[in-house]
């Protein structure tokens, strides 16, 4: 297992590596660069702005600004908002749990009706409801999240008025439950591909379970159905889901990027579109930074998990 | 000994027949054919069919339902026809998913032959940096790729090649892996061919299928992402209408106008439905293995 864990966790820090330079590279294609800020400002001359270039080791080479700015990131140093002049690493934090928030109760809603879809279809397989799953798992892959939340809004808020249209709360009403009926329609919008995404994989995953030889054995054993389908046939199935859990963080960001924004949901997906239009370039390259890093580190702790489960991977 | 000279062994007639009939069995695939056929003759035609221009701004006309007179789907906030702005973004968006799915693909394949092919380190550095790209979130790629360069449509589409072509890649890579191995290539490299010729001349075609798929695929996932940046206002900026940039500043008329969002992503849905049915169905007539989503 240390073996495993050692030679994983270099493989994250070379990934980590590479996902720095190419976040450096798209830093460095802002036009001007790091100071694209006053690039336009009337109160300065090009002599000025050539001046604080030096100043800052503009003027260096791309790779020794390269070194000097990845030390600094490992170091905790993420520059400073433009906007409000907060370190970045604090901007980020505080715009992090309602994305986690989001992202958690998506996950666990892609996660339960997509497993159960996905057995469904692999135990009634090419059923009339199996054949209707795999179609209506093709289309809702090919709708825009974001247009899924417009008719949402449009039909639960504007027509039936069941839920609200946006925000986290309330304001003046900070309760739990006040949280969580805000939370629904996001968190349903956002779990639509994934129920999509879980369900297929599932459903493949248990037709591969179910053509072992250890079911065919619990079968010839006597044991129940029902008992061979949730305890042998599920339980070799969820398996590879562990990775897919830790492959999906990239595509769940994506969606909750655009459903904060419909929504007005106070997370990073929202912070970073407001950056963008404030050209707060430094918390732009911090979420871009973090949001990779989130990645790598989910995949990490899934494969970890994986092989603890799994003795087959960490042995291999 | 057996002839030595390479020539295409006869089935080849016979498995294109069958791989024809079993695209032709599946009806979706069909339908996706038909669907997407039928949008891009009505994108190509439609707008000089119709009796009112895409840019065509009449305020006394603003915010017309669909079905009111000659405005068949409706006007939008500047009273300009909801149908010819549809279809011209139609031209946009489509021709932004097919070009961003040819550089994609051109990129990934190219990529992932030489990787495939090489091995070594330069197949470690190539797909680790297939990796890192894959760690980013899309959208976040995206929308920084798209305020740092001009958003017009040609960079938009080199924007979303950029994020699109590490599955191409990495479906590449581990086809041509395993095909290295095979007697063909091993005939080739004792005629002495090229490097070169081996990895594209006689290996690539072998892969044709998935690369097929995958392109297929990557239409559908193009569109999309258009209609995202778009959407939020960073991709095809205005008078040019787009599928997602007809979306965006719909949600504010969501209560008096719903048309304005419901027609446009109707639009979408349908374009990247077509072209994810016409991939299923061309994955499961090349006989192309299903691991890949």
């Amino acid at each position: 297992m240390a073996a495993f864990l050692l030679r994983r966790l270099l493989q994250s820090i070379v990934l980590l590596v590479i996902v720095s330079i190419i976040g450096f590279t798209v830093l460095n294609l802002i036009p001007g660069g790091p100071l694209a800020q006053y690039a336009l400002d009337p109160g300065m001359t090009e002599a000025d702005r050539l001046r604080i270039a030096a100043q800052m080791g503009l003027d260096r080479p791309l790779y020794v600004q390269y070194l000097e700015w990845a030390s600094r990131m490992v170091q905790g140093d993420w520059g400073t908002s433009y906007r409000d002049g907060n370190p970045v690493t604090t901007v980020i934090a505080r715009h992090v749990p309602a994305t986690l928030l989001l992202m958690g109760s998506s996950t666990v809603i892609a996660v339960a009706v997509g497993t159960w879809i996905g057995i469904r279809g692999a135990t009634h397989r090419n059923s009339a409801s199996d054949y209707v799953a795999t179609v209506g798992a093709m289309i809702a892959l090919s709708i825009p999240t974001f247009w899924f939340g417009l008719i949402g809004i449009y039909v639960f808020s504007l027509r039936l008025g069941w839920l609200p249209s946006g925000n986290m709360y309330t304001i003046g009403d900070g309760s739990v439950l006040n949280v969580l009926h805000h939370l629904i329609m996001p968190s349903v919008v956002l779990a639509l591909v994934h129920i999509a995404i879980w369900s297929r994989f599932m459903r493949s995953a248990t037709l591969d379970a179910i053509s072992q030889e250890f079911v065919k054995t619990a079968r010839a054993k006597g044991v129940p159905e029902r008992r061979v389908v949730m305890k042998h046939v599920v339980g070799n199935a969820l398996l590879p889901m562990i990775s897919l859990a830790g492959v999906q963080v990239p595509s769940l960001l994506t969606g909750a990027l655009v459903t904060e924004t419909v929504f007005s949901w106070p997370g990073m997906g929202r912070l970073f579109l407001d950056s963008l239009s404030y050209s707060d370039y430094p918390v732009v390259m911090g979420l871009l930074m973090f949001s990779a890093i989130l990645t790598i580190v989910a995949n990490f702790i899934a494969d970890v998990a994986v092989a603890l489960v799994d003795p087959r991977i960490r042995l291999a | 000994m057996t002839d030595m000279t390479v020539s295409l062994p006869p089935q080849a007639r016979w498995w294109q027949s069958r791989v024809v009939r079993r695209f032709t069995g599946n009806w979706l695939a069909l339908l996706g054919l038909a669907m997407i056929t039928l949008l891009t003759l009505a994108c190509i035609f439609g707008p000089s069919l119709l009796p009112y221009d895409s840019l065509y701004v009449d305020l006394r006309a603003r915010f017309a339902p669909p079905l009111s007179g000659q405005h068949y789907l409706g006007t939008d906030p500047l009273g300009r026809d909801i149908a010819a702005r549809l279809l011209m973004a139609g031209r946009i968006s489509l021709m932004v998913g097919f070009f961003a799915m040819l550089l994609a693909t051109l990129l990934g394949t190219v990529v992932g032959v030489i990787a495939g092919y090489s091995g070594g380190w330069v197949n470690s550095v190539l797909m680790r940096t297939v990796d890192g790209f894959l760690s980013f979130p899309t959208i976040f790629l995206l929308l920084a790729l798209a305020v740092a360069l001009q958003p017009t449509p040609v960079m938009i589409t080199i924007i979303i090649a950029l994020t699109g072509w590490m599955e191409v890649a990495r479906i590449v890579e581990a086809e041509v892996r395993s095909l290295k191995e095979r007697e063909f290539v091993m005939a080739g490299r004792m005629l002495g061919l090229g490097r070169a010729h081996i990895m594209f001349r006689e290996i690539l075609p072998n892969a044709m299928g998935p690369i097929i798929v995958a392109a297929t695929l990557t239409v559908a996932r193009a569109i999309l992402l258009e209609a995202y940046v778009s959407f939020l206002g960073f991709g095809i900026q205005p008078p040019l209408p787009s599928w997602g940039n007809m979306l965006n500043g719909a949600q504010q008329y969501l209560g008096t106008a719903p048309w304005l969002a419901i027609i446009p992503g109707v639009a979408i849905t349908i374009a990247v439905t077509s072209f994810n049915f016409i991939g299923d169905g061309l994955r499961d007539a090349l006989d192309v293995r299903k691991d890949t989503l």
